[in-house]
């Protein structure tokens, strides 16, 4: 067994038992933590497929937005969860159900299928011409001509749900006062401009 | 070596622990949304490895591309029921039942 494959070994189980532990826990915080620790085996297992940049992505993103997003809103949000067991056991059958059937069918097709690569048709291979350079450097010399078009509706979507979340957020509250500008530069005759002396003070 | 299909493998298994978890989940929302997040690992993963297997490129483009959306997902979700535990009191799943679904 080489050290690759049990690096592979290592990391797949983390992350499939750190998975299991975040939809099994009862406390939302410890359910984020092993999301956490899943996605950080992910990226070990990019790192593994040679896909270093987005290995650090995954860590950028994932772990330092959307992880830190979801601790925020466990931590400030007050979850009252009355516990059922009744109500948790009358769901256990469904789910063991559909999601043996759909491991069995899928690894089924997996373990008796052996992918012939050398056939599929794929895009014109732009990986062929970056040979000696960095995965970096290889992405972002396609992301930023073949894929520009994407690249720039990505950004929308980033822009659409940042003004999507502000507005959803966002509660104007009675009784509270708070500085109008305009308001304030358009009062007439309460205002006088006073030219200062330089060491006289002003008369109020 | 490493085959693909253990790659494979490991991201069905992924996606179907998502999907239990959806399944299973019936006290709070937030537990939903991360196995949401867990599903789209688990298609990232496949992209990715194929994209090494092929040896092309556009599998980690589109992985890129999965990512985003699935931040802004996660943004969008969490402002959803931050508001609707203002309004409800409560976001337990069973307790959601405006529609009368």
């Amino acid at each position: 067994m080489t050290a690759q494959l049990l690096t592979f070994y290592l990391f797949s189980g983390v992350i499939l038992i750190s998975s299991l532990m975040v939809i099994s826990t009862k406390n939302p915080v410890h359910s984020v933590l092993f999301l956490i620790l899943s996605f950080l085996n992910a990226a070990g297992l990019f790192v593994i497929l040679h896909a270093e940049f987005l290995a650090m992505i995954l860590i950028i993103v994932y772990v330092g937005a959307v992880a830190v997003l979801f601790l925020f809103v466990v931590m400030m949000l007050d979850f009252k969860t009355s516990i059922n067991k009744d109500n948790i056991l009358q769901y256990i059958p469904i789910g063991i159900l559909i999601g043996v059937v759909f491991i069995a069918e899928l690894i089924i097709v997996l373990i008796n299928t052996k992918f012939d690569l050398s056939n599929i048709q794929v895009l014109p291979n732009p990986l062929s011409d970056f040979t000696g350079k960095s995965n970096t450097e290889a992405i972002g010399s396609v992301l930023y001509t073949d894929y520009i078009l994407y690249f720039q509706l990505s950004g929308v979507i980033l822009l659409v749900a940042m003004i999507g979340s502000i507005v959803l957020t966002l509660r104007e509250r009675e009784g509270v006062k708070r500085q109008v500008v305009s308001e304030q530069l358009q009062r007439q005759g309460k205002i006088d401009l006073v030219d200062v002396k330089s060491g006289k003070g002003v008369d109020v | 070596m490493i085959e693909l299909n253990q790659f494979l493998i490991l991201s069905a298994l992924l996606f179907a622990i998502g999907v239990i978890g959806i399944f299973l989940n019936r006290k709070n929302v937030i537990i939903i949304l991360m196995s949401i997040e867990i599903i789209l690992l688990s298609v990232n993963l496949n992209l990715i490895a194929f994209s090494y297997f092929l040896n092309d490129l556009t599998g980690q483009i589109f992985s890129l591309f999965v990512l985003t959306v699935a931040a802004a997902e996660a943004a969008i979700g969490l402002a959803i029921l931050v508001i609707y535990n203002r309004n409800a009191g409560s976001i337990e799943i069973e307790k959601i039942n405006a529609l009368k679904g």
